[in-house]
């Protein structure tokens, strides 16, 4: 079935990530909740993918279904034609909350953690690579410094310098700027694109920020919530362009077909 | 809706004047002066734990000294330099540094073997279901139990010798620690467990990589709290049977002392536990964490 698909494909390159119709469920105490209906999209080499929608999309469900922390009841996700299964460091995460670095650990030896405990690299070549990465995110200075001692951004910027060290096929980023203030936000969005300038990394990128998205992705699959379903699938150049048709920006066109259900909703309560 | 479309007008609506706005230029921070200052001979010394301690035990010797004074009568509580002299014959003649060989010698295999049994029971607990289990009913039943209460038991079946004193020591720090232990397991965030399984990590190496070092404030915790129950415990099994180990520790020191009424002796005894007491706390145990737990920002 995927060999038809790749064979389909428009310019006759294979996507590196193929998600076919997946949903995805998951149980709380007393219920089963449906998270994602059958969610189907490509990601190819180099893409910066970004999955948006309002909160209970499932957008950070299906990030860590292809992360490997949860199978999907329907459908299949597949990485270089390989199933995903279980966790794995050909698709490093970053995450939303700061401590997801090793508080135990100095920023080099937390870049170095992920290299060695997944037997990547070791030794000099490991630290070499840390080097390497800890420079790119120019906090070469702070190399030995613990993260209790650093800002919300740099935590983050370590984190990205991990994931990245590793050289991933994927990157999975779940809102990794959303706990951020609005200047630090700004600042960390543009190092990471220069960072694909430098690099042409794949990243998938989980976010609830329209202007976010226009900016990082140059893909952006929009998703309606409860329970998520694609809604549609759009390009982005980052300048947030007018569109001819309709001779709106891309953000007010995405903003409208998001909340257009809810604005028509709200019309009716209050009239009624 | 109704209520913001039409405000009553009953009142003048409140509004701000209107002030000329500004630019100013900052004036550079050395000129302003005192940006930075070192605090003074007395707040640095005041700002030493160890220098406030001490202060506390003076007082604390200085007020025994009086009352044993006032009150006169050695037999029921020495003078604290009484004591002191006990302590310094009982060191002098060897007598107290081999009562402590035996009785911290002693001590170090129970609290050993405990810790590495807790060890065991954690890890399976973190792996299987039924381990969970087993650990928790386990310390359930086991932890309220007195270890002491079990010293009769042990002597019937591993007979008068060190073996018996080792078995209540294993009880008594092996569930205050698995406990800790456990309990810092389960509180260590998801995200970092992510971060783990994300690395490749499973199993005994997600244990020792990840969550052991996460969960290091509880089992630091579960530690110290062991040490000072086997260390009671110890004390009190070789008051009460204290020539089972035949070479006998501090409690047996301070057992025979009492038996021949001198009394300065008993005192100085109880001086060396708590003398030890203070010792592992404040040396070994402070460093451990200030090498740690503070070193990366878990604990203040």
């Amino acid at each position: 079935m995927s060999s038809d698909r790749t064979k389909a494909d428009d310019d006759g390159r294979t996507p590196l990530l193929q998600v076919d119709g997946v949903t995805l469920q998951y149980k709380t105490e007393k219920h089963l909740i449906t998270a994602t209906y059958r969610v189907s999209f490509d990601v190819h080499r180099a893409d910066r993918y970004v999955l948006l929608g309002p909160s209970g999309c499932g957008k950070s469900t299906l990030l860590k279904a292809v992360g490997g922390y949860m199978s999907p009841t329907e459908g299949s996700m597949q990485l270089k034609g390989v199933p995903v299964r279980g966790p794995g460091p050909d698709r490093m995460f970053v995450f939303q909350e700061f401590d997801q670095l090793l508080p135990w650990k100095t920023v080099k030896q937390n870049v170095m953690f992920a290299l060695q405990a997944s037997g990547k690299m070791r030794g000099k070549a490991a630290e070499a690579q840390a080097m390497r990465y800890i420079d790119k995110v120019n906090l070469s200075k702070f190399a030995d410094a613990y993260p209790h001692t650093l800002s919300g951004g740099m935590k983050q910027r370590v984190a990205i310098a991990r994931a990245m060290a590793m050289e991933p096929d994927i990157l999975l980023m779940d809102e990794p700027f959303a706990a951020l203030d609005a200047l630090t936000r700004r600042k960390m969005q543009e190092e990471l694109l220069q960072l694909w300038e430098d690099t042409r990394f794949t990243v998938l990128f989980v976010t609830h920020s329209i202007p976010e998205a226009v900016l990082i992705g140059n893909r952006i699959l929009l998703l309606s919530p409860h329970p998520g379903q694609v809604k549609g699938e759009l390009n982005s150049d980052g300048s947030d362009p007018i569109d001819r048709a309709s001779g709106a920006k891309l953000s007010d066109r995405i903003h409208d077909i998001l909340f257009a259900d809810r604005i028509e909703e709200q019309e009716v309560k209050s009239h009624g | 809706m109704a209520e913001m479309s039409a405000p009553v007008a009953r009142f003048p609506a409140p509004t701000p004047p209107i002030r000329p706005e500004y630019l100013r230029d900052v004036v550079a921070g050395r000129d302003i002066g005192v940006v930075e200052k070192p605090l003074t001979v007395f707040q640095r010394l005041a700002n030493q734990g160890w220098l406030r301690k001490s202060l506390i035990l003076a007082v604390i010797a200085v007020v025994w000294e009086a009352y044993a004074r006032h009150l006169n009568n050695p037999l029921l509580v020495p003078t604290f330099t009484a004591t002191l002299e006990a302590f310094k014959a009982g060191i002098a003649s060897g007598d107290i540094p081999q009562k402590v060989l035996n009785s911290v010698q002693l001590l170090l295999k129970g609290y050993a073997a405990g810790l590495s049994l807790a060890l065991v029971l954690t890890a399976l607990a973190m792996m299987f279901r039924l381990g969970n289990d087993l650990l928790e009913t386990l310390t359930s039943a086991f932890n309220p139990l007195p270890a002491i209460a079990l010293l009769p038991l042990a002597l019937i079946w591993f007979g008068l010798g060190d073996t018996s004193i080792i078995f209540v020591l294993v009880h008594s720090v092996l569930w205050a620690v698995a406990l800790n232990t456990h309990s810092g397991f389960r509180s260590v965030s998801n995200t970092l467990r992510m971060v783990g399984r994300n690395c490749g990590l499973r199993g005994i190496s997600f244990i020792t990589k990840i969550l052991i070092p996460a969960a290091f404030p509880s089992i630091l915790t579960g530690l110290k709290i062991g040490w000072a129950f086997a260390w009671r415990t110890l004390i009190a099994a070789e008051l009460v049977f204290g020539v089972s180990s035949g070479k006998g520790g501090l409690g047996w020191y301070i057992y025979e002392n009492k038996n021949m009424l001198d009394i300065p002796a008993v005192f100085a005894g109880l001086f060396t536990v708590i003398l030890i007491g203070l010792i592992v706390e404040n040396l070994i145990f402070r460093n451990i964490e200030s090498a740690t737990v503070r070193r990366w920002g878990m604990q203040s």
